[in-house]
């Protein structure tokens, strides 16, 4: 910490992407090499200069760090930190945006400077949405996102790109102002948007419940959860390889992030409430969406569908509101952050030679692309949740929180486990086994060095993670454990104000309902 | 009485200045076209008049913001020079000369360009000046005399186009139609209170029992419609449309600009300092004008394919966002409304310059499926309507977001969480409209480019759209100035 004193480290590496789309924006129009390298450049030291705050990050502090905290408009104040949540996703984001750039190299040709400042305009929207500390900042980052991604699936999308993007774009936003609203009434009720002070605000229970509504109708689009994940299947499918990776990979985990950082620490009582509702609707995303998946001919719409079934595994382990649940949340958002990323640009590399996503126009890869197979075949047992992978800690945490909260529901969403080694391991034996006997895969060839280059960092962490997860795992303890202990808390005081109103009410009875909550 | 001496007109220097500079113009112009000179000298000396009346907006401005901020109130309280005036009086003048200079070239290649239209220009400044400093039912009335009359033969400037001509009717006779309401309004207000200054209606308004007196509520609604009429709300907003597609676009971009400004600061000064409080309950009228502001102008714009008319029909939605803000009947409310204008302000004038870009070699065209491919054919034109898009559709980081935001903040501080909701709902529908202008710039085909952009129509196009992208850094300034200006605003 000490090294980094006085350096406003979080905002150098939110906003310096943006240098890069300040020099890409003075490139002459036809040098789309440099504009890749440039992308390249500054992503990478974005990269590095992230590994700083890791570095300098101390776990046991479960408060935020590296706060920075400036005037900025009138009431609403410009302030960032981490804590031991926000951070990991902020290294995701700086190490996935290098690899996007790569995976975009030779695809994109129409463009590219567009494609470019594109993609750097939206890593320092996403690393804002980590680092923010003030509602409207976060607001602000959180929203803004919409504008690169509506552009990046509208311009180098596929066919239906154009019902794609606006899709996508309408139905995060009537999602987001719901959540606007309830964020000015929380600046009205509290007099301030700092997002530590509105931690400790207690809010009245019954204004929790309209807020979590109106928060959750913003995270559970942006996750997505069950039933309003239709738009994901098209975002993913339209958009391009590098596109469907951020998508999958960041995008998705603001969801997730922002009931962490805001329903569960600001209104407790709501979701205390609410949790019922969030287990139903998990597991039906877990069990249902994993059926859908078996069922698709396309294999970026299949990876969309297990996504979403993913993503039930957070919902739910959030809401179980034990160190474990949470923990497991996190580290499947991180795992299928990795996971899901690494089988978008799988289906990037056959996609690029074949120009096709019909599973049934692969079959018997294995033959000519032995790396390729091999690569897959990690990401799909990470996917499956096989252990020695980054996809099982997520998922047996989580079902360990749940089975602690609710056997029934953690039974239920077990069986996701099963279904999605059903569709993964169906979609492995139609692609990379069988016969090679379809022509147009005759002459197709195995990873370049570029490719090659892409997978390698995402195999090794998969599996490192898998069979070590503590980096992970100690870097978050502290604030997950305040988390849910300040969860635990507000619970019993609202139960014990309960008992107070009841006792009020029933002078005879009272002081044994009093004695039965405490 | 006191005596009246010039150290006591100071605050009146401004309109005095550009009154007088009008008269001087149009004296020039009128004894120097009896000489009937050739058409190209004629030309030039109508570039000349441009940039003299450029010129005396730049002064007006600076004899406008020079002076330090004090209230003071001229004639008997019919002319108030407060923060708030300054405030629109600094917005009327930027937007007047942005105005200007987006009618240049358009004018060259319509052959207008004499020196009517600067001093018609000029004119409607002053009275739109004299608007947002009215404290009086005659001066507001005759400083929108003023305004209109001028706007009027703006709106028909091309003779021989019949559009145009059209336009100009409909405006006249609508226009005119709402100065007999607004002034049977003022009848009525004058006779149940004795009065036509705002300061002593304030003081009846606030009497107890002064929501029983039905002469003075009739009078305010007809007031109220009027003044309606003037900012093109829903349900009297049906000129809008028509005469926005048949004006000449530099007059149009001028009309959704800045009249729509001086309108609403006039409807704000009229409500707060004239009726204040909660005695007379004119909160519901905003509240259903600004919804149905909202809703009509996020659903009707769908099916435009014209850009003016989308324009015409996305600003009747904004007057809806800013009366939000007027609905809340607050200081912060009032805030909210001065920082919504002045963040509308650029963007209709930048996207005014944008539909002025639209040109061919063969005439401008005004279909939006003109734009195809533009960010192939004139990148830079096309980020910038799309910044300009994406912040009239309310999204962040862009100016047009923060202008929602503090309109919205206020509505649900003062309980209207309805309002507040329907409004948010209705900037997502109407976002739709927005998206659909970016889709076909990005996403579509490239159809043949546009010509040559005038230079001073891009730098307006350049300078709206610096400031909406960033104004998110740098926005306190405007926060502060119109905190101070909605400070300012009380009854005397």
């Amino acid at each position: 910490m000490s090294s980094l004193a006085g350096v406003p480290i979080l905002s150098i590496v939110t906003f310096f992407p943006l240098i890069g789309v300040l020099l890409i924006a003075l490139l002459n129009r036809d040098a789309t090499g440099n504009a890749r390298w440039i992308a390249l450049w500054v992503t990478i030291l974005t990269f590095l200069a992230s590994i700083l705050i890791w570095w300098n990050f101390d776990v046991r502090n479960a408060g935020f760090q590296f706060v920075e905290n400036r005037a900025w408009l009138g009431p609403i104040r410009y302030k960032m930190g981490v804590d031991g949540i926000s951070i990991l996703f902020v290294i995701l984001t700086t190490f996935l945006m290098p690899i996007c750039i790569l995976a975009s190299w030779s695809t994109v040709e129409d463009r590219v400077r567009e494609y470019m400042i594109a993609f750097l305009v939206l890593e320092t929207l996403m690393i804002g949405v980590f680092c923010a500390l003030d509602l409207m900042l976060f607001y602000v980052f959180f929203e803004a996102g919409l504008i690169p991604m509506f552009i990046i699936i509208g311009v180098w999308g596929g066919k239906r790109r154009v019902y794609a993007s606006f899709k996508f774009f309408l139905y995060t936003l009537l999602g987001s102002v719901l959540m606007l609203i309830a964020m000015i009434a929380m600046w009205n009720y509290a007099g301030t948007t700092d997002i530590e002070a509105l931690m400790a605000t207690k809010f009245p229970p019954s204004m929790q419940t309209w807020l979590w509504l109106a928060f959750f109708a913003s995270f559970a689009v942006k996750m997505p959860m069950w039933p309003v994940h239709t738009w994901l299947p098209d975002a993913h499918v339209e958009a391009p390889t590098a596109g469907s990776v951020i998508l999958a990979a960041i995008l998705l985990k603001m969801g997730g992030y922002g009931f962490l950082r805001f329903s569960l620490p600001m209104f407790p009582v709501a979701s205390h409430d609410f949790a019922p509702m969030v287990y139903a609707l998990s597991v039906i995303a877990i069990v249902y969406t994993s059926l859908v998946a078996l069922a698709q001919e396309d294999v970026k719409k299949l990876i969309a569908y297990s996504s979403v079934a993913h993503m039930g595994y957070v919902t739910l382990g959030i809401f179980t509101f034990t160190t474990q649940g949470v923990d497991g949340a996190i580290f499947q958002m991180l795992s299928h952050g990795i996971v899901s990323a690494a089988l978008f640009l799988c289906v990037g590399v056959v996609y690029d030679r074949m120009h096709t996503r019909e599973i049934a126009a692969y079959g018997g890869l294995a033959e000519r692309m032995p790396l390729y197979a091999a690569a897959f075949m990690v990401f799909t047992m990470a996917n499956v949740g096989l252990p020695g992978t980054s996809g099982f800690i997520g998922e047996f945490l989580t079902l360990m929180g749940a089975f602690k909260v609710n056997t029934l529901v953690a039974i239920i969403a077990t069986t996701g486990v099963i279904l999605s080694a059903a569709y993964g391991l169906y979609l492995y034996r139609r692609m990379i086994f069988g016969p090679l006997d379809k022509p147009s895969l005759a002459g197709i060839l195995d990873l370049d060095r570029r490719e090659i280059a892409i997978l390698s960092p995402l195999v090794v962490l998969t599996i490192l993670f898998g069979v070590y997860p503590a980096p992970v795992l100690d870097v978050t303890a502290a604030s997950v454990k305040k988390l849910v202990s300040g969860y635990e808390s507000a619970i019993k005081t609202a139960n014990l104000d309960a008992a107070v109103n009841a006792a009020v009410r029933t002078p005879d009875g009272g002081a044994a309902t009093i004695a039965g909550a405490r | 009485m006191p005596t009246l001496n010039l150290a006591t007109l100071a605050p009146l220097l401004p309109e005095i200045f550009i009154a007088l500079s009008a008269m001087v113009l149009l004296m020039i112009g009128a004894f120097r076209a009896g000489g009937a000179p050739a058409a190209a000298v004629a030309e030039r000396e109508g570039e000349i008049a441009m940039w003299l009346a450029v010129l005396v907006l730049a002064v007006g401005c600076y004899l406008v913001a020079a002076p330090p901020v004090k209230t003071v109130a001229l004639f008997d309280g019919a002319f108030i020079s407060d923060a708030y005036s300054r405030f629109f009086k600094i917005l009327i003048l930027t937007g007047g000369i942005g105005a200007l200079l987006l009618a240049f070239d358009y004018l060259r290649t319509t052959k207008l360009l004499q020196f009517e239209y600067p001093v018609l220009v000029l004119l409607s400044v002053v009275g739109m000046m004299m608007m947002v400093s009215a404290g009086d039912l005659i001066s507001l009335y005759l400083a929108i005399e003023l305004q209109s009359l001028a706007l009027y033969v703006l709106a028909a400037m091309r003779r021989d186009d019949v559009k145009s001509s059209e336009a100009g009717l409909k405006y006249f006779v609508l226009g005119a139609l709402s100065s007999g309401m607004l002034l049977y309004g003022a009848s009525l207000i004058y006779g149940f209170t004795g009065s036509t200054n705002f300061t002593v209606i304030a003081q009846v308004a606030q009497q107890p029992g002064a929501a029983q007196n039905i002469g003075l509520i009739v009078g305010l609604v007809f007031l109220l419609v009027g003044l309606a009429f003037k900012v093109s709300a829903v349900p009297f907003h049906m000129w809008t449309p028509d005469v926005y597609e048949g004006a000449p676009t530099p007059v149009t971009a001028f009309f959704a600009a800045v009249p729509k400004l001086a309108a609403m600061a006039l409807l704000v000064r009229v409500l707060m300092t004239a009726f204040p409080g909660g005695a007379v309950k004119w909160q519901q009228i905003i509240m259903f004008l600004a919804l149905a502001s909202m809703f009509l102008g996020a659903f009707a714009a769908i099916g435009q394919n014209n850009i003016k008319r989308l324009l015409a029909y996305s600003s009747i939605g904004h007057v809806g966002f800013a009366l939000v803000g007027l609905a809340a009947g607050t200081e912060k409310g009032v805030q909210g409304v001065l920082m919504y204008l002045a963040i509308y302000l650029p963007m209709t004038l930048g996207a005014f310059a944008c539909v002025l870009a639209m040109r061919r070699e063969n005439g401008p065209v005004e279909d939006i499926t003109e734009l195809a491919g533009l960010s192939k054919t004139n990148p830079t034109m096309a980020f910038i309507l799309a910044a300009l898009m994406f912040s009239l559709a309310g999204i962040p980081p862009l100016a047009g977001f923060f202008g929602k935001l503090f309109v919205f903040q206020p509505a649900v501080e003062a309980g209207l969480w309805a309002l507040a909701i329907l409004g948010v709902i209705a900037s997502v529908i109407g976002a739709y409209y927005y998206l659909r202008v970016v889709k076909i710039m990005f996403f579509d085909e490239a159809k043949q480019p546009f010509a040559a952009v005038d230079v001073r129509v891009f730098v307006v196009m350049a300078v709206a759209g610096i400031y909406v992208t960033l104004f998110f850094p740098a926005s306190n300034p405007l926060f502060e100035a119109a905190s101070a200006a909605a400070r300012s605003l009380k009854p005397l």
